[in-house]
């Protein structure tokens, strides 16, 4: 397939290129230009950008294909101008196995829409109680090790843990929740949950876990990607680990850079996530520190739940919010809030996140795996359940209006999303 | 923001979920027309046909007594036909969902869900899935709201005071997992209290406590000085697992009402408890029984206002 992408302003935030132009993709990645193409993209009054890379995207399977599918998922990710996506090891049963990171991913090629970068899980079937075979399961594809949302309690298991990956180069992603201290809680513990009578998670749960993990790197040397942050107080402690030169990074999920505690208003189990929502001050410090780089990149943090497990009083909920298609309007709308030009608005979905991921994609440079999203950034989209492809339709954000919307999504040289 | 969904259109009360976000001239409409009710209650004939050929549902996921009973006498003297569900004990442990349940008392025409849960906010779920003539009367959810128990401390606290404007006001004990506590603030503070105190150690008062508009007092004594009202909790016996508190005895000292402490407060100062009273843990024997406590009135008064309550939803 040869393709050529035709008088769109391109942008690619790896080379701040931004200016109206041409791109072409032969053999599955970027190319020179040439005459002869199989089929031509009109992408004029469009974005053409590198596809965009989420962190953390929980596809169901194996194991919930009642909430999800991978088909339904891997149309969402698509739909959503997502080219790549880590999904968490937290499945059932967990990725702990190289022959399910295997069945995962070849399902998941056999689809040919996005990429998909399996996180293994850290311990056996999540328990945090003994490690699993690291090398077994990154020759399988797992790109690092992940708890997922399950707490890991034993902070010496958690030691060892991050002596064996940086051993072995693997990177480990951590969410950081004291589990203790969030025992039983369902919301961020402030006057919102006190009003509303639910269990609170204070906000130093947060960031008691990071700094125990930060001490850990210090004295382990082990990479690790700090998972979905939710307080301001995080934010300072990132901001300062990467000043004493620790090899950290972080991310922010959508929800808790555009929605805070009060968003809860009478008990919305759309607002159930994981971490809680918390307050403004921390909504808006983590908005200011993925715009000051302190927060490396954006995730969807995808987690579709079906009516049931929403249908539910609050603390009853399951936690979580679709997301995928909801990437790139909230991506731009944090970008338009803080005056960022367009290239570092798409950085932290793009470039940022390929570093982390240690992947070549993320980029438009001749070579480069031609993964592309092409939307629109001016066109309106209304988030409603028939307009979402995902299986889950749990999102807060049901009913609202967003500009920015995906025309292409192009993986590996192949259109696999027409919008 | 959602309109406030015990509201309707015109501003009227459509369900009863939660005292907080209900305007000033709602409560006192409950407060009066319960004041109303209390002639009835002292009649030889103890009804009213307010509510004839209704049918009152009692969905209480959550063990009561003493609520539940009280809501079946007030909607019996309304006239109404009382359904009495101990969902505790029937569906929810053969795993029916708390929708299904309610759908399928719909079916079975109701016109009130008197609703008791221990998640928060499971009210607020069931009014926004019921049909438009269906009333939801919050009777406890969680640690959220017990409304009427709320207003039942406010009529209370009218017949004795006679208006708020002037009263300090303490609420002492475990104030974290009290859903009367919260109820009875938004109560006092709507109707223009001056002073509500609570009165606690730390680990029984939520965080950011103050934002609902209290002054926090961890010393009883130095809390109880001039207090007008004084709203013991129960302490319940859960909470005594040795995590929140040390022990019954060690409450008692430092949060137990008796005769010295109650001699700090006004010397006209009303006793009030929410029941069923721990006699020694958060109340002396000889206070609960003294010419201050008014927890029995306040037993009865809460006929009137659960008679009220379902009489104005029911109206709107």
């Amino acid at each position: 397939m040869r393709l050529h992408i035709k008088g769109g302003r391109v942008v690619d935030p790896a080379s701040a290129r931004d200016a109206v132009g041409d791109v072409y993709a032969a053999d599955g990645k970027i190319a020179e230009e040439f005459s002869r193409a199989d089929r031509v993209i009109d992408a004029k009054g469009l974005v053409v950008a590198p596809g965009f890379i989420d962190l953390s995207a929980r596809l169901r399977e194996p194991g919930y294909e009642y909430k999800a599918t991978l088909e339904s998922e891997m149309d969402a990710a698509v739909a959503g101008g997502v080219t790549s996506l880590a999904c968490p090891p937290d499945t059932d049963p967990p990725l702990d196995e190289p022959g399910l990171v295997d069945m995962l991913r070849r399902r998941a090629k056999a689809l040919s829409r996005a990429r998909v970068y399996p996180l293994g899980a850290l311990t056996v079937k999540l328990r945090g109680e003994a490690l699993t075979e690291m090398a077994e399961l990154g020759e399988a594809g797992c790109v690092a090790f992940s708890q997922g949302n399950v707490p890991l309690r034993d902070t010496q298991l958690l030691w060892r843990a991050l002596q064996y990956a940086a051993t072995f180069g693997y990177p480990v992603w951590l969410r950081a929740e004291d589990a203790w201290l969030a025992k039983d809680g369902v919301s961020h513990d402030g006057e919102v949950a006190t009003r509303l009578g639910l269990a609170g998670i204070p906000s130093f749960a947060e960031t008691i876990a990071l700094g125990t993990i930060l001490e850990l790197v210090r004295a382990t040397r082990a990479r690790v990607h700090v998972c979905r942050l939710s307080t301001a107080g995080a934010v300072e402690m990132m901001r300062h680990a990467k000043q004493e030169g620790l090899p950290v990074s972080c991310d922010v999920a959508i929800h808790h850079l555009h929605l805070c505690d009060m968003d809860l208003g009478y008990f919305d189990s759309h607002c159930r996530l994981e971490p809680p929502l918390r307050s403004q001050r921390d909504r808006d410090a983590l908005a200011r520190g993925l715009a000051e780089g302190a927060v490396d990149c954006l995730c969807s943090d995808h987690t579709p739940v079906d009516e049931d497990g929403k249908h539910l009083p609050f603390a009853e909920a399951e936690p979580g919010a679709t997301g995928l298609e909801l990437l790139l309007p909230l991506t731009l709308k944090w970008g338009a809030a803080h005056k960022l030009p367009l290239a570092v608005t798409l950085a932290r979905m793009t470039s940022d996140p390929a570093r982390i991921l240690g992947v070549a994609t993320g980029r438009i440079v001749t070579g480069a795996p031609a993964d592309l999203a092409i939307f629109d950034p001016g066109a309106a989209v209304r988030v409603t359940a028939e307009s979402l492809k995902s299986q889950g339709k749990n999102t807060p954000f049901l009913g609202y209006e967003f500009a920015g919307r995906v025309r292409y999504t192009v993986v590996a040289g192949n259109v696999v999303y027409e919008g | 923001m959602q309109r406030n969904p015990q509201l309707n259109a015109h501003g009227e009360l459509q369900h009863l979920l939660s005292i907080e976000g209900l305007p000033r001239e709602v409560l006192v409409q409950i407060l009066d027309t319960a004041e109303s009710f209390v002639g009835v209650t002292e009649r030889e004939v103890k009804k009213v046909p307010l509510l004839r050929g209704k049918s009152v549902f009692n969905l209480f996921f959550e063990p009561s007594t003493r609520t539940r009973t009280t809501f079946e006498i007030a909607a019996k003297r309304l006239s109404a036909d009382v359904i009495n569900l101990n969902i505790a004990l029937s569906s929810q442990t053969k795993g029916e969902s708390l929708l299904d349940t309610v759908a399928n008392l719909s079916a079975m025409q109701a016109d009130i869900f008197v609703v008791r849960h221990n998640s928060s906010g499971a009210p607020y779920l069931i009014a926004r899935n019921v049909k438009p003539h269906e009333h939801v009367v919050n009777a406890g959810d969680g640690r959220h709201a017990h409304p009427t128990q709320g207003l039942l401390d406010l009529y209370t606290i009218r017949h004795y005071k006679k208006e708020f404007t002037r009263l300090t006001v303490a609420i002492v004990g475990d104030i974290l997992h009290s859903r009367v506590a919260r109820s009875l603030i938004h109560g006092l503070t709507t109707l223009g209290a001056p002073e509500v105190r609570v009165i606690g150690p730390q680990t029984l008062l939520p965080s950011g406590v103050e934002a609902l508009g209290v002054r926090v007092f961890h010393d009883m004594r130095a809390g109880l000085k001039d207090c007008d009202v004084i709203v013991m909790l129960r302490l319940q016996n859960e909470r005594m697992d040795g995590t929140l508190l040390p022990s019954a005895q060690e409450f008692f000292k430092h949060y137990g009402l008796t005769g010295a402490k109650l001699s700090l407060a006004k010397p006209d100062a009303i006793v009030m408890h929410p029941g069923p009273m721990n006699r020694g843990v958060e109340i002396d024997s000889t206070v609960a029984d003294g010419p201050h406590a008014v927890i029995l009135p306040q037993v009865t008064f809460g006929i009137a206002v659960r008679m009220a309550v379902m009489s104005i939803v029911a109206g709107n």
